[in-house]
């Protein structure tokens, strides 16, 4: 490994760098605007299939960019990848995932878009932010306690 | 009946910046992996803030921080902010936060760690967490604006 205190500056950096990417492509893509999402998600209604755009642009870079990636021993800045090694489906997976889904039908907002939808200081959205993270908390304590 | 409805979501449809904001996102994901061999899900980066592990929280901090200084900085250089509609009350938005924050943390991910970087490494676990949370919020949407209508304003 390189001199530590310049790869510890960089391993900060590309993740401003990567939130900042990801942060534009959710306002220009539309999906920071909960109408777009319920949009695609009304197939009873007036559909709007620009979600289904926004992931086709993104695995389209991802697909490739992950199987080359992932090619290689170890990432740039990092000793390792840190990938799930989990395998199989399980309750916990597909509840959750079921649990996720009414609250994305209800508001319109997943986690990147809420943050994203921040900047324009709207209150319902930081009241969503707060509830999103005190989720998160509950689901925690509950893992550790139950 | 169909031919209006067809009518409306030409109207809504818009593939091309939609497009472009998607590979925006994929470069994002992309960037992550290769330099810090990290995944661009966002409710595990927050998920791992809300109570942190030392060595795991200087790269997060910076992810979301971006994450709101891109916008930011859009809304700067044009002058004015972009779009963001509320489609449900101030309580029924509560409630969903609490359900996408305690979901996304019980199921490991949400639309961008399984929906995009999942699906992007062919993990069979986020193909069909994708489904189910796809389907879960379609019928959602379906019994509050069709079968329950008003029911979320």
């Amino acid at each position: 490994m390189a001199d530590p205190s310049r790869s510890s500056t960089a391993r900060l950096l590309t993740p401003l760098a990567a939130g900042i990417l990801f942060g534009l492509g959710l306002v220009i893509s539309g999906m920071v605007n909960p109408a777009k999402v319920i949009g695609f998600l009304d197939i009873a209604g007036a559909w709007d299939p620009t979600l289904a755009l926004v992931m086709t642009g993104a695995l389209a870079v991802a697909v490739p960019a992950f199987r080359t990636i992932l090619k290689r021993p170890s990432p740039v800045l990092e000793e390792s990848f840190s990938l799930s090694t989990r395998t199989g489906l399980d309750p916990r997976l597909l509840g959750g995932a079921v649990i996720f889904g009414v609250g994305w039908g209800l508001a319109g907002f997943c986690p990147g878009p809420a943050l994203s939808a921040l900047a324009t200081g709207s209150v319902p959205v930081l009241v969503f932010v707060l509830a999103m993270l005190g989720g998160a908390l509950a689901c925690r304590w509950l893992t550790e306690h139950a | 009946m169909i031919y209006l409805r067809l009518g409306e979501a030409m109207a809504n449809f818009t593939p091309v910046s939609g497009f472009l904001g998607g590979v925006l996102i994929g470069f994002a994901a992309a960037l992550l992996l290769l330099a810090n061999g990290r995944i661009a899900g966002i409710s595990g980066i927050v998920g791992g803030l809300v109570l942190p592990k030392s060595g795991e929280t200087g790269w997060r901090v910076m992810f979301v921080i971006g994450l709101l200084a891109g916008p930011l900085a859009l809304i700067a250089a044009r002058g004015a902010p972009f779009p963001v509609e509320i489609m449900a009350p101030l309580p029924v938005m509560a409630v969903a936060g609490l359900l996408v924050g305690f979901g996304t943390r019980m199921g490991g991910g949400c639309t961008s760690g399984h929906g995009v970087c999942g699906i992007a490494r062919l993990s069979p676990r986020s193909i069909a967490a994708t489904l189910v949370f796809m389907f879960s919020a379609i019928v959602t949407v379906w019994l509050t604006r069709h079968v329950f209508g008003g029911l979320v304003g």
